[in-house]
């Protein structure tokens, strides 16, 4: 690997980890789409940031573009509160309106300025070890390096300041509100990180895909854990991995690094839906294969115990029998006697099926409940 | 538009881009009221994006550049997308924003990753795919606007035929499934719809913007009224309009991008329509707030003038404005407020600044107190702080 090749990479860990933070909340809070309108409508803060600044690193442009984000969620919060639109409305009207008018700002004026559309959309990571931090003659790594790792402190910081709060705010808002949690300042406050951490990733991946960041890995860490402290390592982790592996694919295709990171993003999460240990797609259907066999020993079990003191019952105790008695096929009622006589329930001798004491037990507890 | 007009009957590809501007407009407008009424309005976000792999696959696999192709892989993508976010919500605890914002967004990184990969292949360099991100109008060929007529025809047929059913389905889904409809079918034929809007509009508005279509013309008609059937017309007139005037706009402007044109056009008609329609307006609703306002005003103002009279057990006494000054109330707006009584007949001013309830008007606030002291009494004591300041000036 080369010098430029390792640095991309550790940009792209660093923007997928600072983004993972905020998205466990955003997933968990159900304002996953929220992050979608704020990272579209940034793209107007940006372009008239960059009008009065001339520069993408200004820290004037990173204020404008976070307070752009803020303003977009105070926007659909307002419209959503006269009552003449829903939410889910809200956020569709205010964020293209916003985007709209700085795509035409980009484009009318793409001759007098250094930024076009598709860097702002979709991020040009491959540029970013260019932009060197020059401190007194000394080159000390690229900008994105820096501009990441502060908003990923700065995520960091305010997360396990505020952890507990978050934690109260996100699974039972009506007792933080009671307590004397602001809702506002912890909704407005997620928003005003969200925003800032959007403009920081803008640079690297672009408007849309931050959203990927966002969401993706935090969701995938949903169905993995049950417990928030888990689950923010975990997003943090697998936002890592798909940045990580992301860049391999754009190298392998030769192509968008944006693009392979959100792609990769998708496919962890599609492993989480299907191998996650207890949620997963195969997890479930295990489950209910489980659930069938065990359902047939203990309908084996009850069968046997309705039958076992009755006189003239002997053919209903014959292994034989079982098929036409219970409609199983042959098959499947031979594989049920073998593992209920695994575990112990039953007991066979020539052909004639006797409960055990355990067997019994199930019988009757099955009944019960 | 006289001056206009010529221009489009001459023009060929002004008649294109207005015709195609126009068949996005109708198609998103009537599609669009459905899945704003089902709160579904992101829907069409994911399904929009979730869009650009399959025409980067279409191309690909068939190296065709051909709309009908192209538009074929978009169907397909957008299908596959909204099936996913159903799956992924009905099968795990991934909550529908989610699913949404990551179908939307991991689809179009791919469909990015596919884009990159063919601007890089040798035979493809200059596929033209790109105008499917933010639209171009100008591009549109009488080919493609067949297309989107057919598409449009698709949707409108079906809205036609299934208008109860689709009624009944946006307004008490559990009404129709008791009465034996197929919900779910039902809901598949719409999501299919909104698949076949989006489509039809992916040339002229692009990926990136198509989902604001199909929620802001909608949004916007809501607002006039009440009843499905004019809603889903006055949605239909409002995406053609926004439609035709962006699409013109753009194409005969140069450097602006027929996207972000047709949305902003759009959200000025869904920023009148919040402001101005009548009933749920936003200004319809402040003057109707302040009427009431005015109207409770002189109702205390009355109420007040009543109690003084009572107090000096005559109607011929009169009091200065002052001394009806409360809540905060101005000057101004005490004597204004009188004024306005006096002019109704219920109170007379005795002389300069000295005001006086008429029979009338005491009439109209104690309708059911003649010879009845006990609510004379229930009415006293709220009334006597003001009386009693009054006693003190005058």
């Amino acid at each position: 690997m080369t010098a430029p090749q390792i640095e991309i990479q550790l940009i792209a860990a660093i923007v997928a980890a600072a983004c993972a933070l905020p998205g466990a909340f955003l997933v968990l809070r159900r304002m996953a789409l929220i992050s979608d309108a704020i990272s579209h409508a940034m793209l107007l803060g940006i372009v008239v940031g960059f009008f009065l600044t001339e520069d993408l690193n200004s820290p004037l442009l990173i204020l404008g573009a976070t307070l752009t984000g803020l303003l977009t969620a105070l926007l659909v919060e307002l419209l959503n509160r006269t009552g003449l639109v829903r939410e889910d409305a809200a956020i569709g009207l205010v964020f293209p309106a916003l985007f709209s008018i700085g795509v035409i700002l980009i484009s009318r004026y793409a001759g007098s300025v250094h930024l076009d559309t598709d860097v702002v959309l979709l991020g040009e990571l491959a540029f970013a070890p260019f932009d060197r931090v020059v401190v007194t003659g000394w080159d000390i790594g690229p900008k994105g390096l820096y501009a990441g790792g502060v908003i990923l402190l700065i995520n960091a910081a305010l997360i396990a300041l505020f952890y507990k709060e978050l934690k109260l705010a996100t699974f039972d808002p009506g007792l933080a509100a009671a307590l004397g949690f602001s809702p506002a300042a912890i909704h407005y406050g997620l928003m005003g990180v969200t925003s800032l951490t959007a403009v920081g990733a803008f640079d690297s991946v672009g408007a849309i895909l931050t959203v990927a960041l966002f969401i993706a890995p935090a969701a995938a860490a949903y169905l993995l854990t049950d417990d928030l402290a888990r689950m923010l390592f975990l997003s943090v982790g697998l936002g890592v991995a798909a940045a990580l592996s992301g860049y391999w694919l754009a190298f392998l295709l030769d192509a968008s690094i944006a693009g392979s990171m959100a792609t990769m993003a998708g496919v962890i999460f599609g492993l989480a839906w299907c191998f996650a240990p207890e949620r997963g797609l195969l997890a479930g259907q295990r489950r209910r294969v489980r659930q069938r066999w065990e359902f047939a020993q203990r309908m084996l079990a009850i069968h046997l115990l309705n039958h076992e003191r009755q006189p003239g019952a002997e053919p209903e105790l014959q292994v034989e029998h079982l098929w036409q008695e219970l409609r199983w096929d042959r098959e499947f009622a031979t594989r049920v006697v073998s593992l209920a006589e695994g575990r112990g329930l039953v007991t066979r001798q020539n052909g004639r099926l006797e409960l055990t004491d355990r067997g019994r037990l199930l019988a009757q507890e099955s009944l019960l409940a | 538009m006289a001056l206009a007009l010529p221009d489009l009957a001459l023009d060929y590809t002004l008649r294109t881009v207005a015709l195609g501007a126009m068949l996005l407009g109708l198609s998103s407008g009537v599609v669009g009221t459905y899945a704003v009424l089902r709160r579904e309005s992101l829907l069409g976000d994911a399904m929009s994006h979730a869009a650009l792999p399959g025409i980067a696959l279409a191309f690909l696999l068939t190296r065709s550049k051909e709309t009908a192709v192209l538009l074929a892989g978009a169907v397909a993508a957008g299908w596959l997308g909204s099936l996913l976010v159903n799956a992924i919500t009905r099968t795990t605890r991934v909550k529908l924003d989610s699913a949404l914002g990551l179908i939307l967004s991991v689809f179009f990184g791919f469909g990015l990753v596919l884009l990159t990969f063919i601007q890089k292949q040798p035979d493809a360099s200059q596929a033209g795919l790109d105008r499917f991100l933010f639209g171009q109008a100008a591009s549109l060929l009488r080919r493609d606007v067949m297309v989107m007529g057919i598409g449009t025809v698709a949707v409108l047929l079906a809205v036609l035929l299934l208008w109860k059913e689709f009624k009944l389905l946006v307004f008490d889904p559990d009404f129709a499934r008791v009465l034996g409809l197929r919900v779910r079918l039902l809901e598949v034929i719409l999501t299919s719809m909104i698949v076949l809007a989006i489509v039809v509009g992916l040339q002229t508005v692009g990926v990136v913007l198509m989902s604001a279509m199909v929620v802001a013309p909608a949004a916007a008609a809501r607002q006039w009224t009440d009843r499905l059937g004019l809603m889903v017309l006055l949605s239909a007139l409002f995406g053609v309009v926004a439609g035709m005037t962006g699409a013109l706009v753009s194409s005969l402007t140069p450097r602006l991008p027929t996207g972000p044109t047709i949305v902003l056009v759009v959200s000025g008609l869904v920023l009148v329509s919040l402001l101005f329609a009548p009933n749920r307006g936003l200004v319809w609703n402040w003057a109707r707030e302040r009427a009431r306002r005015g109207q409770v005003r002189a109702e205390g103002m009355l109420r007040q003038l009543a109690a003084l009279a009572e107090h000096h057990g005559s109607l011929e006494h009169g009091h200065p404005s002052a001394v009806l000054r409360a809540s905060g109330w101005s000057a101004d707006q005490v004597v204004q407020v009188l004024h306005d009584l006096e002019s109704a007949g219920y109170v007379r001013q005795v002389s300069a600044d000295r005001w006086a309830i008429t029979a009338t008007g005491m009439a109209r606030v104690r309708p059911a107190t003649e010879g009845d002291d006990l609510s004379d009494g229930a009415g006293h004591p709220a009334a006597s702080r003001p009386e009693g300041t009054g006693e003190g000036q005058s």
